[in-house]
């Protein structure tokens, strides 16, 4: 229970530190004003967003309405879209959330699948095979991997569309290219977990006793196995977010990692500011949950 | 056909440690030369201009020459030359950002570990709030705020990549703490500076640098992920994600530009990486294989 606690305790302070480093970097960068407002405004405008901002209260004062501000969801205008920041990053969260649900299924089903197989065959050839795989992958550029994906099943072949989001065929290439940011890691974590779980006693008694080969893997070292990669699906949502960033970019996938990109190239603030807060949340809520569920299936990590 | 070799003893390891250490640092330190002498060994200057010179493709290609190996860009400028003169940037903002992050993660990590108490819980807690960031979110806040740089990059990669330095010290700290070397170094009167740099940190030595050299790979990787969304050193400069960004425009007429950018990112983070898993094996066999 204390360690719920405590767990339910961090997700705010994450949440703090996000916001905390925003604020910083918003008011190191010089006048706010200048940023929001962009080079045409009246200075009828910047007197009166001054005052609206705070600008004159002192640092903590105005710290405390910044993140009043953020929790009401009040980011102030997208100065692109004319409309509320917080509307226009919320429209595009559906189409990273689905890409993001695509990337980690095929994720964690393939880097489990490759990491039991690395396992069963150690050091012989699929093993080095697929850990050559796997390291090769962590070092891709992935929006690389995009770019050849491209030229080989949408340039070359004509199999599937470049870009765009709606029919099927256009999620294929994006699932593919956001899933090998993270897939190569849970490969290599769940090898390692199923061979140190198969030097267990209990394994080796599962053995003593007569139970098969396949069913000791499953039935006893898959299981207990797992914990490390549930581990790691918590700390690799971040990455994947990020790497939504990048995917979204090469495929002109409408989500918020896109929208984020545009905006900044546009100056318009807010929805930066918006969408890195939406997007900080859903990271933070992610890896609660993620830790919840582990903390619920393994008494081991309650007690700690 | 193969035999699952699950519950058989371990055999030795075809591809051990001294073959990725070899593999690793020859791939490492012939990019590090190729950056070094960058302004010696590149056939032009990678800023130069020649427009009748546009879309060149490499030698092996059939209009290709060996006048400009890798061919030319869209404004006809050297490939080669650029890639060259990327390197140098790359491998820069890797190494600067991994000290940056290494210095702030190792002295937090160390002090916590020592001082215990009201330290160690605010320092840790911050630890644990600070994972569930992505670096990636923070360098674009960073980036729209103040534009584009070198030192921009370095700092905000460096600061968003302390935390795994804490962790490690920090555990680190609290285990050597108790050993017979460091009570006796306490009970000669030691003060808490001098055990900790003296005593302390070189034991550190060699999981830190299997660490940081992994986090050198991966900061490589934010770097030219950040040029290629337009959000790292602004557009005529030669960095890899530059070029790729630039030559992903002109995929259908000249995907040599990207593919070849891209060869140099992986072939430079593949052999960082190679060094840093060969190096971990080595150093710690324990934690070998792990993530």
């Amino acid at each position: 229970m204390a360690y719920v606690l405590r767990r339910l305790a961090l997700a705010p302070v994450s949440l703090l530190l996000v916001v905390l480093f925003v604020f910083v970097v918003l008011r190191v960068s010089g006048d706010p004003v200048a940023i929001y407002l962009g080079i045409d405004a009246t200075p009828e405008q910047e007197a009166l967003l001054r005052e609206q901002l705070g600008l004159d209260d002192p640092l903590p004062v105005q710290f405390l309405h910044f993140l009043a501000d953020l929790l009401r969801g009040d980011f102030g205008n997208s100065l692109q879209f004319r409309a509320p920041a917080m509307a226009v990053v919320g429209q595009r969260l559906g189409a990273t959330l689905e890409l993001i649900a695509y990337a980690l299924s095929l994720a964690v089903a393939g880097g489990i699948l490759g990491g039991l197989a690395c396992a069963m065959w150690n050091d012989r050839l699929p093993d080095l095979l697929l850990t050559g795989i796997a390291v090769a992958g962590q070092s891709m550029p992935s929006f690389w991997l995009g770019i050849l994906l491209i030229q080989l099943f949408a340039l070359d072949l004509g199999w599937l569309p470049t870009s765009g989001r709606g029919e099927w065929e256009q999620a294929v290439l994006p699932t593919i290219t956001l899933a090998t940011f993270i897939l190569p890691n849970f490969v290599l974590v769940t090898r390692t977990a199923v061979l140190e779980t198969m030097r267990e006693q209990f394994v080796t008694t599962a053995r003593a006793r007569g139970v098969g080969g396949a069913r000791a893997l499953f039935r006893h070292v898959l299981p207990n196995a797992l914990n490390p990669v549930i581990s790691l699906l918590g700390m690799q949502i971040g990455r994947l977010m990020g790497g939504a960033v990048v995917t979204e970019t090469v495929f002109a996938w409408p989500g918020v990692g896109r929208l984020m990109v545009s905006a900044i190239f546009q100056r318009d603030l807010p929805v930066v500011i918006a969408a890195v807060f939406i997007v900080a949340v859903t990271i933070i809520l992610a890896s609660l949950l993620v830790d919840l569920v582990q903390a619920a299936i393994d008494p081991r990590i309650r007690m700690r | 056909m193969l035999a699952p070799t699950a519950f058989t003893l371990p055999r030795r390891r075809l591809f051990g440690p001294r073959l990725k250490i070899g593999i690793g640092a020859v791939l490492v330190l012939a990019m590090v030369a190729i950056a070094i002498l960058a302004p010696v060994i590149a056939p032009y200057d990678p800023y130069e201009q020649d427009l009748m010179l546009r879309l060149r493709p490499p030698f092996w290609a059939d209009r290709g020459s060996w006048a400009h190996p890798l061919g030319t860009d869209n404004f006809g400028r050297d490939l080669l030359s650029r890639l060259i003169h990327g390197s140098r940037l790359s491998i820069m903002v890797g190494l600067c950002a991994m000290c940056v992050a290494l210095t702030l993660g190792t002295t937090l990590g160390i002090l916590a570990g020592y001082l215990g108490g009201r330290v160690e819980q605010v320092v840790m807690r911050f630890a644990d709030a600070w994972q569930a960031l992505p670096e990636i979110l923070l360098a674009i806040v960073t980036v729209a705020v103040f534009g584009g740089g070198v030192w921009v990059l370095i700092l905000v990669l460096g600061c968003a990549g302390w935390e795994v330095y804490t962790r490690v010290t920090f555990n680190l700290t609290r285990s050597l703490r108790e050993r017979p070397f460091v009570e006796a170094a306490i009970a000669a009167g030691a003060g808490g500076g001098y055990v900790m740099w003296r005593h302390l940190l070189p034991q550190m030595v060699p999981v830190l640098t299997v660490i940081a050299t992994l986090q050198v790979a991966q900061l490589i990787l934010q770097e030219t992920a950040l040029s290629f969304l337009g959000l790292g050193l602004p557009p005529p400069t030669a960095t890899w994600g530059n070029i790729l960004a630039e030559g992903r425009e002109r995929l259908l007429v000249a995907p040599w530009i990207a593919n070849l950018a891209g060869c140099a990112i992986i072939a430079l983070v593949l052999g960082i990486n190679l060094l840093g898993n060969g190096l971990r094996e080595k150093l710690d066999p324990k934690a070998a294989g792990r993530g």
